[in-house]
């Protein structure tokens, strides 16, 4: 049954008209430019109208970049796949190293383990140039700096915090006699986890993959102060395009239409797991 | 040699005591009623027997064997929820297979269809459960239950949650279906028809203790206290604060002044107040020239279906329900005699709320007082 009025209707359009306009303008700005030159971007007043360009794709992925003082090296494609490796390898770390710890949070009380909990937590508040310092100085003695093992090890820290809280909700939305039911069946206790606990908070798992995933990508001044070059991910990356010879804008924005694609893939692919209803209709109520 | 026993045990979470000494003795393939209100430790007692949770003393034994040191999943008991607890991701096939395919059985399809058969879900069989309605998920979770044949089976109020005219086709249905197992069965219930209708014995919990076990008959006409004859019976028991006569003819109370004799007591209590336990069937509408009638005003009649019941009103001023099966004449108003059936009288003391052991018809008949 709907009792909204046509002018509701229209109206409901018209918000969310704007609210798609606003939000999605800058993405469609960005992928315009993406197939502009330097000059047609520069020119005032910019037009929707031009004639389109493959030339910053070319330049990223044969990773030449031709400018007026001459030609210049990119590393974009391998920023792009240090991006990538680095990210899902510390997701991976992080789902394998926090759901149990989620499931342990979310059903066992142990001593200290409210604190462990927050511990974890706080670790979000901290703003991440407070403790690069020591952390690079400990890393540089220890010979971790300028490794991939160094930098997932660090993203632990954006990534295990988001994974352990959202998580642990998940687990502690699951009836724990839905798990006491399958141990009476005569399951141990290693797969009443693996069989009923995890696919019940799949759609968590996924959400919290995808938020960390996305946080780890985006992350900018760990990979700044403890990679090098040949480690750098995208966003690091990108620093490259500030050239003596000015801002190349159009490489800029092939570069981050380019980068995105990989979470866009992703966030789609997970979309139908974070929609996907909890534990709909087994229990009561 | 008892399927089941539980010696002593104590549980308790932080300060709360939930069950300070409990011990209890099940023969093995007994069916036994645990009834009592909410929040008297009923499901407890199911987790503790399950291995969900450990009791802080004590000993649950299994055909005389302890079985505290087992996991939950090598006791060997099969167990419904109240909440049916299925498998939200798994097919009500895979949900009734679990305890099969625990225990290695690669082939439990033939096993599956016919306990589902039995339970009349077969045809539900390849649904999630979210697609069952909840008498479908309430047999769901019972074949699961029930499917590994289990020693010991113990059914958490498995009706609380369908609907009334599901309830009372499972009550009909269940004795039967259980007789069919060989297992010790436990059924937790709030229901007292319930109790009655599935258990070779009772055992009423209140506070964390067992407060009777016996025979649904003994519960019923030789309960324990006042508290248990309350809870047993619908329309419930009238309840009467009398003084207790001595005559020459022996012990009697008085109802509307007219003396009604209590048969010969252990230790009568005379000359001070008790409590006076009248069934409302024990009570009749009878002629006003019947020896020891008591002249009653009948204030108010409900029929309900099979009987009538009627509020009637003694001339001290007692309210009394009066039961009759319906159909029987009975004055619908105003003034009229009732006949006691003074056998069939109960009588608790007034403090403690034990009932008073009289020399009544169910005593002599061989029954004992538990």
């Amino acid at each position: 049954m709907d009792h909204t009025s046509p002018l509701e209707t229209i109206f409901r359009r018209v918000a969310l008209g704007v609210i798609l306009v606003f939000f999605l303008f800058p993405i469609f700005w960005i992928v315009l430019m993406s197939f502009q030159t330097n000059e047609q971007i520069l020119r005032i007043p910019p037009r929707v109208f031009f004639s389109p360009t493959l030339s910053n794709y070319k330049a990223l992925i044969s990773g030449e970049l031709i400018t007026t003082v001459g030609s210049l090296k990119l590393t974009f494609m391998h920023n792009l796949w240090n991006s990538f490796f680095l990210s899902t390898t510390s997701v991976l770390v992080a789902l394998v190293l926090g759901v149990p710890a989620a499931y342990a949070f979310a059903r066992f009380k142990f001593r200290l383990g409210e604190d462990i909990a927050f511990t974890l937590l706080s670790i979000r508040f901290a703003p991440p140039l407070l403790i690069l310092l020591p952390l690079s100085l400990l890393f540089n003695e220890i010979g971790l700096s300028d490794t991939y093992i160094g930098l997932i090890w660090v993203y632990q820290l954006i990534c295990l915090p988001l994974i352990v809280w959202i998580v642990r909700g998940y687990f502690e939305d699951i009836s724990p006699d839905i798990e006491h039911a399958y141990r009476i069946d005569g399951h141990s206790w290693a797969q009443t986890f693996f069989r009923i606990a995890v696919p019940l908070a799949r759609p968590g798992i996924a959400a919290a993959g995808l938020l960390s995933f996305i946080f780890a990508w985006n992350n900018f001044v760990f990979a700044l102060i403890l990679g090098s070059a040949d480690k750098q991910p995208v966003t690091v990356g990108a620093l490259a395009f500030v050239t003596a010879a000015g801002i190349s804008y159009g490489q800029i924005a092939a570069a981050i239409v380019l980068s995105i694609l990989p979470t866009l893939a992703l966030a789609l692919y997970a979309q139908r797991y974070l929609v996907e209803g909890l534990s709909l209709g087994a229990v009561k109520g | 040699m008892s399927g089941l026993e539980l010696r002593h045990v104590r549980k308790a979470f932080g300060a709360h005591e939930v069950f300070p000494d409990l011990s209890l003795e099940v023969e093995h393939g007994e069916h036994v009623a645990i009834f009592g209100p909410s929040g008297c430790g009923k499901t407890l007692l199911l987790r503790l027997i399950a291995g969900i949770y450990d009791p802080d003393a004590g000993d649950i034994l299994m055909d005389g064997r302890s079985i505290l040191d087992l996991a939950p999943d090598r006791r060997g008991i099969g167990m419904a929820f109240q909440n049916f607890a299925l498998y939200p991701h798994m097919s009500a096939f895979d949900n009734i297979a679990s305890p099969l395919s625990a225990h290695g059985n690669s082939a439990p399809t033939e096993h599956v269809r016919e306990i589902a058969g039995l339970l009349k879900i077969d045809h539900v069989l390849s649904h999630a459960p979210r697609a069952l309605s909840n008498g479908q998920k309430q047999r769901t979770a019972l074949a699961r239950a029930l499917v590994g044949e289990p020693k010991l089976l113990l059914l958490d109020d498995p009706l609380r949650n369908v609907d009334a005219k599901l309830r009372y086709e499972m009550r009909l249905e269940l004795p039967k279906l259980l007789r069919g197992f060989d297992a010790t069965v436990l059924y937790v219930t709030q229901d007292y028809k319930e109790a009655m209708a599935l258990g070779h014995r009772i055992a009423v919990m209140s506070r964390g203790t067992i407060r009777q076990f016996g025979t649904p008959e003994e519960i019923y006409y030789q309960p324990a206290d006042v508290e248990i004859a309350r809870l047993f019976g619908d329309p419930t028991i009238n309840l009467l604060q009398l003084q207790p006569e001595k005559s020459e003819r022996g012990v009697h109370i008085r109802l509307s002044e007219v003396a009604v004799p209590l048969p010969d007591g252990d230790a009568l209590p005379t000359g001070r107040e008790c409590t006076v336990g009248l069934r409302p069937e024990v009570l009749a509408f009878v002629d006003a020239d019947v020896p020891a009638a008591i002249p009653v005003t009948v204030e108010a009649e409900t029929p309900l279906n099979e009987k009538v019941v009627s509020l009637v009103r003694t001339s001290c001023g007692h309210e009394l329900l009066v039961s009759r099966p319906a159909g029987t004449p009975a004055p619908a108003s105003g003034p009229a005699h009732i006949g006691v059936d003074p056998g069939r009288l109960l009588l608790f003391d007034p403090s403690s709320g034990d009932r008073i052991a009289l020399q009544d018809a169910v005593s002599t008949r061989g029954g004992s007082t538990t």
